[in-house]
């Protein structure tokens, strides 16, 4: 939007200092593994070191006598294991694969899955403890290739898992290829025929990690009354204590989830791992135990996002995109699950292209299941077709962003499953892209190129609750539930403020354990600042109807008279009569009572969103080094709240897809055994990887949100992939099609090496 | 983590003393990969024996003969930030100062990653390339040897029972020569070479070359001299040409695995190029100020 | 096992417990002392997260044995701030945004102070050089960066 058309706003669009951060640069934020319980214990948890077989028997004899253990646990203490399986509806199963991923009881299906936990006063009493539980196995054939997994004669995880889709079951025997989706729009065929250039081309990307520096950690207290207390590191501890509950089979009432400061997620914090461990452990001992997984544990047995495989063909004609033909076939892990229905979902979003068939694959492997990272599903997506419209618009000597805008979707175009864009920003990030000092600099130097690429992600509304208590003195306390991964006590302070037309150092934000607040989803979808920034905005007006109500009976006016306006109540039809937010708070107990405000909802009208990125990189074409020597984020995140934030979400981002890009990867032997579990074989950018990365922030405000927030933290993952990609394309005239671009796949192919 | 006890003996004598009587002794300076083993069980031992307390063991000094002399023990951030080094032995410096990160740098030793074995280790092939020799001491004595004959296979040091490595001796560089080492890694820091190599030059006036020391690593179970890139300049032209003929000899004399961090082709492929640029980068500090 | 004692010094006054020879560092200042402001990562040395000041050196807590540290100076997250007054490298951290979950911060702190008592002028090349053993997921160092910058401007006028 231009200048002009922006509201202007007291509190939206300022920087100031985050509520929790003071704690966290002085190291008293508690996260989860600072939690402190009286009596605590620790607990260690075995795991299989192999990818794929069956649990013939365990014999925890030799532990349980260890001195100093205090208990042993198996799959055999968890109550949903001990039913039998095909008895179980379509819900139970997942509950029983939920079960079984956090202790195996008959089949291990990954290396690194859970068998047996150990608890002991330290935590290397209970690791040499745990080493001397005998587990049994009978291993059975490995398959980690998703293509491979497809096969006919592919090793089966899961004897009685058929292929599924649209709530159907279509196979006829067992297969690795849990659900298949589709869609398909005009006439392909003939969309192909007609073309003026058509590129084809396939894809492969590995598994990677969310790559969050904090482990998993869980802490848990199981009194002899059945109270549970949960000191979680979670994206959400309402889902944290739902699926604690359906694992324990215990009411969710009877269980106090206490969300610590979470050391990062990107997704990877939703499911749980260790809390019924630790539970069953708390429950056999009596103590209070912690769990935390060392770095090889985060990386082998809990969830990365997908590899994949893509086939793109695509089509143009007159300048613009015309056709995809697309087939995306996801590794969900050890059990289903991966995120390919938002890979094919969203691998179009950002064009409006008229025929279209998009086939995804969710395929079971012998690898931890998956569990969300940032934009699910979409960054593998985009990195194939942002490839294949790159190749396309040389094929027709476009400009690669100049034949993006031709081919752009906007508001009204159709996404593939039918439903029409409301107001979106694709165009606006396209032209702020092409207008940017960045785009607009040559790219000089011998074996230097320059990449672009956008990416789309949906954003979630779902669940909020929250409550705001006004304080006589006109503070007021804002009491939500949403984990603050990245700084959103900010930006629901901030949005309280604003409406409710106080300062922001008014505002005090607790997130709240699961019984001191009411049910709110996890941070995650992007959600938060939009969702419960929404479910804050409601409060204030609640706030504002209790207010506006009491300050007509004060008056004795007609409610209708009262008028709330940047933090003041006036009265229309007497201006003598003014109160201030402070004043009317000073009254509260006069007037009826304390004020609270509350809201609760289900959030509608998230604002899906595009961002579009510019990569320079430098390659060395000796050694296949590749230095990014310049990076701008272009990025719609509807309203910028806390624009230092939305900058961070950017360039965190980014930075993980320049990662993604360049050298992350799961890399396994061919017994799946991941060989590079560790910080320093799986090579996250540092400091010294990355240049300033510039960003662009565009505003085109969400129509379903009273401020116009989107969201911003999943969209900056997407475009990172394939704009590095076409960059190293443009520097090395060879288009790279398997992630990662590490420097080994380079050099072998520039030099043709075996 | 397995139990062991711990000892931190003030004297030679007394670490010598405890080494041997039928225990696993591992000796500790840094800790960086000493700890991290023990913790990951890829290693386990009865006693750690702390040597950071024996006060040789930690001193840098530079002897009379104009040699380097470091204790086994001294932190690798209380070798590169003497500026007598810096200057004098660069390459080591090269090498000293991409170990790990800054904070393993004020912690881990030459010591520690010589005994350490590593094939993919940084110290050894810039120590080897400028003639640098190790002093080991047991109750019975001391004794030297060259640093490329300390190496046995991956995590294999030819140490005997109950000695220890004292000492890192470092010889003056003659005149006209320079040494230069780096490696390959995927990031920018923090990685493990995929491949490395080091140089050493002595150039005579005329631009000819009158010594020469090429070492590689991460492409054999040990690091590897290659007197055959020696050779292959020796008294020959210092430039592309006689570089070329040198790399050519590392890459052959590379008996690379592939493994996560590299493949065989890649690091075969890597060491030519690294062991010429060494060569390129040793000329111009051997030449500099000419 | 038995239990040595270890008496040092840690933020400026003397402390002592008792540890076993196994313990890290990191482990006792988290699990004994009460310190749980450094922060476990990867517990190998690769990710920064328990930087720590050990006799003027940055250290990572996790490859220290406790029992090495008798007779240390130890510096941690804990002992930056001078009573209610932060330094200004925590100040920069708040005003520059450059932490999101905020996990890594405090290494992060710890090195960049290590880092600008030495070389207040440093780069933006040399504070990414310094900084690349301290890993950060969230941000893309880019505001750390400049917040490490600001901090060194501020610490070079206020010691002129």
């Amino acid at each position: 939007m231009t200048a002009a058309e922006k509201p202007s706003y007291r509190v939206i669009g300022t920087r100031p200092i985050r509520p929790d951060g003071v704690e966290k640069v002085t190291g008293k934020a508690l996260f989860g593994a600072d939690a402190r319980p009286a009596g605590l214990v620790y607990g260690k948890v075995l795991r299989s070191p192999h990818a794929h077989a069956r649990i013939l028997s365990i014999d925890t004899r030799a532990a349980e006598a260890f001195p100093g253990v205090l208990a042993v646990a198996t799959a055999r203490d968890l109550p949903a294991a001990s039913d039998e399986v095909q008895a179980l509806g379509e819900t139970a199963v997942n509950l029983k694969e939920l079960s079984d991923n956090v202790l195996a009881s008959d089949r291990v299906l990954y290396r690194g899955h859970a068998v047996a936990a150990v608890a002991a006063a330290s935590v290397h009493v209970a690791e040499e403890a745990a080493r001397r539980i005998r587990v049994e196995y009978e291993p059975l054939p490995v398959v980690l290739d998703v293509r491979e997994a497809m096969l006919d004669d592919a090793p089966l995880l899961n004897e009685r898992l058929l292929t599924r889709s649209m709530g159907k079951t279509i196979s006829d025997r067992p297969s690795n290829v849990a659900s298949k989706v589709q869609f398909v729009g005009g006439d392909v065929e003939k969309a192909f025929a007609e073309a003026d250039a058509v590129v084809e081309r396939h894809f492969t990307t590995k598994m990677v990690h969310q790559g969050y520096i904090e482990p998993q950690t869980a802490t848990v207290q199981w009194n002899p009354d059945g109270e549970i207390t949960v000191w979680a590191t979670t994206q959400g501890a309402f889902a944290c204590r739902g699926q604690l509950a359906e694992v324990l089979r215990r009411p969710a009432s009877t269980i106090r989830v206490i969300p610590m400061e979470v050391g990062g997620g990107f997704g990877g914090k939703t499911p749980v791992y260790l809390e019924p461990v630790a539970a069953i452990l708390s429950r056999k001992s009596g103590r209070p135990v912690m769990l935390t997984m060392s770095r090889s544990e985060v990386f082998e047995a809990t969830g990365p996002t997908s590899g994949t495989s893509i086939h793109v063909k695509l089509a143009a004609s007159g300048g613009r995109l015309t056709a995809a033909q697309l087939d995306l076939a996801y590794e969900a892990g050890a059990y289903p699950g991966s995120s390919v229905s938002a890979g094919a979902m969203t691998m179009l979003a950002p064009y409006d292209v008229e025929n279209f068939k998009i086939d995804g694959y969710d395929v079971v492997v012998n690898k931890p299941k998956t569990a969300a990272y940032r934009a699910p599903g979409s960054p593998a997506a985009a990195f194939a077709l942002e490839q294949a419209v790159d190749e396309l618009a040389r094929a027709i000597g476009a400009d690669p962003l100049a034949f993006r805008e031709a081919s752009s979707s906007r508001e009204g175009t159709r996404m593939v499953n039918g439903m029409p864009f409301p107001r979106i920003g694709h165009e606006e990030c396209l032209r702020a892209a092409m207008e940017s000092a960045h785009y607009r600099s040559p790219i000089e130097g011998p074996n230097r190129g320059r990449g672009v690429a956008s990416g789309y992600w949906f954003n979630a509304g779902m669940q909020s609750s929250v409550t705001v208590a006004v304080n006589t003195d006109g503070t007021v306390n804002l009491v939500e539930g949403s984990s603050d991964l990245s700084g959103t006590r900010a930006s629901l302070a901030m949005q309280l403020a604003e409406s409710l037309g106080i300062e922001y150092s008014q505002v005090r934000v607790t997130v709240a354990d699961t019984d001191s607040v009411g049910h709110n989803d996890v941070s995650g979808g992007s959600r938060t600042t939009f969702a419960t920034g929404l479910a804050v905005h409601q409060a204030a007006l609640d706030i504002q109807q209790q207010m506006r109500t009491r300050a007509a009976k004060l008056w004795g006016c007609a409610e209708d008279e009262v008028v709330y306006e940047a933090g003041s109540l006036r009265c229309t039809t007497d201006e003598a009569k003014t109160l201030t937010f402070a004043g009317m708070a000073a009254q509260s107990a006069r007037t009826g009572g304390p004020i609270n405000g509350r809201a609760s909802l289900l959030a509608r009208g998230a604002g899906g969103a595009f961002g579009t990125h510019i990569a320079d990189v430098e390659v060395d074409p000796e050694t296949g080094k590749v230095q990014v020597l310049r990076y701008t984020a272009v990025q719609d995140v509807g309203t910028a709240i806390h624009p230092a934030y939305v900058e961070g979400q950017i360039q965190g981002g980014a930075a993980q897809g320049i990662g993604w890009a360049l050298n992350e990867e799961y890399y396994y032997d061919d017994d799946g055994r991941l060989a590079n579990a560790s910080f320093l074989d799986y090579r996250m950018p540092t400091a010294l990887d990355l240049p300033a990365i510039d960003t662009v922030i565009v505003e085109v405000p969400n129509p379903g949100h009273p401020y116009g927030v989107r969201g911003a933290g999943e969209v900056p993952i997407v475009p990172p992939l394939a704009a590095i990609a076409n960059a190293i394309a443009d520097a090395t005239g060879h288009r790279f099609s398997d992630l990662p671009i590490s420097p080994r796949r380079i050099v072998e192919t520039l030099h043709h090496l075996e | 983590m397995e139990a062991f006890e711990y000892v931190a003996p003030r004297t030679l004598a007394d670490a010598y003393s405890l080494l041997g009587n039928g225990r696993r002794v591992a000796a500790l300076a840094g800790g960086t990969d000493l700890i991290v083993q023990l913790r990951e069980a890829r290693r386990s031992c009865d006693l750690v024996l702390d040597l950071k307390r024996i006060p040789e063991l930690r001193v840098v000094t530079i002897a009379a003969d104009g040699s380097l002399q470091v204790g086994a023990a001294a932190p690798l951030a209380d070798v590169y930030e003497i500026p007598e080094v810096r200057r004098r032995w660069p390459a080591l410096v090269d090498a000293a100062s991409i170990i790990g990160g800054t904070a393993v740098q004020g912690r881990a030793s030459l010591g520690g990653n010589l005994c350490n074995a590593s094939p993919a280790a940084d110290s050894p092939p810039a120590l080897m390339v400028m003639g640098a020799r190790l002093r080991i001491g047991s109750a019975a004595g001391t004794r030297e040897l060259p640093v490329g004959e300390f190496f046995a296979g991956p995590g294999q040091n030819t140490l005997l029972p109950g000695e220890l490595l004292l000492e890192v001796i470092v010889p003056p560089m003659p005149a006209h020569s320079a040494a230069f080492y780096h490696r390959f890694i995927p990031r920018n820091e923090m990685d493990i070479a995929v491949a490395s190599a080091g140089a050493w030059l002595q150039v005579g006036s005329d631009g000819t070359i009158e010594g020469a020391r090429i070492a590689i690593g991460a492409v054999a179970p040990t690091p590897l001299m290659v007197p055959a890139a020696a050779q292959a300049l020796h008294g020959r032209k210092a430039g592309a040409e006689a570089f070329a003929l040198a790399a050519q000899e590392a890459a052959s004399a590379a008996r690379p695995i592939t493994d996560m961090r590299g493949s065989a082709a890649q690091r075969r492929h890597l060491v030519g190029v690294l062991a010429r640029r060494a060569l390129e980068r040793a000329h111009q500090r051997a030449t500099e100020g000419r | 096992m038995r239990r040595t004692q270890v008496q040092a010094r840690l933020n400026g006054a003397d402390v002592d417990f008792l540890c076993e020879p196994r313990q890290s560092l990191l482990e006792i200042l988290r699990d004994e002392l009460g310190l749980t402001g450094t922060k476990e990562g990867c517990s190998n040395g690769n990710c920064g997260a328990c930087s720590v000041m050990l006799n003027g050196r940055l250290v990572n807590a996790c490859c220290v044995l406790a029992v090495e540290t008798d007779g240390a100076d130890i510096l941690t997250i804990e002992g930056v701030a001078d009573g209610d007054q932060l330094h200004p490298l925590q100040q920069a951290f708040l005003e520059e945004a450059a932490l999101q979950c905020g996990i890594c911060t405090p290494g992060f702190i710890i090195a960049a102070k290590a880092l600008l008592e030495r070389e207040p002028d440093a780069t933006e090349e040399r504070i990414r050089y310094w900084l690349a053993g301290n890993l950060c997921r969230c941000t893309g160092y880019d505001k750390i960066v400049k917040a490490v910058q600001r901090a060194g401007v501020q610490m070079k006028g206020s010691a002129s």
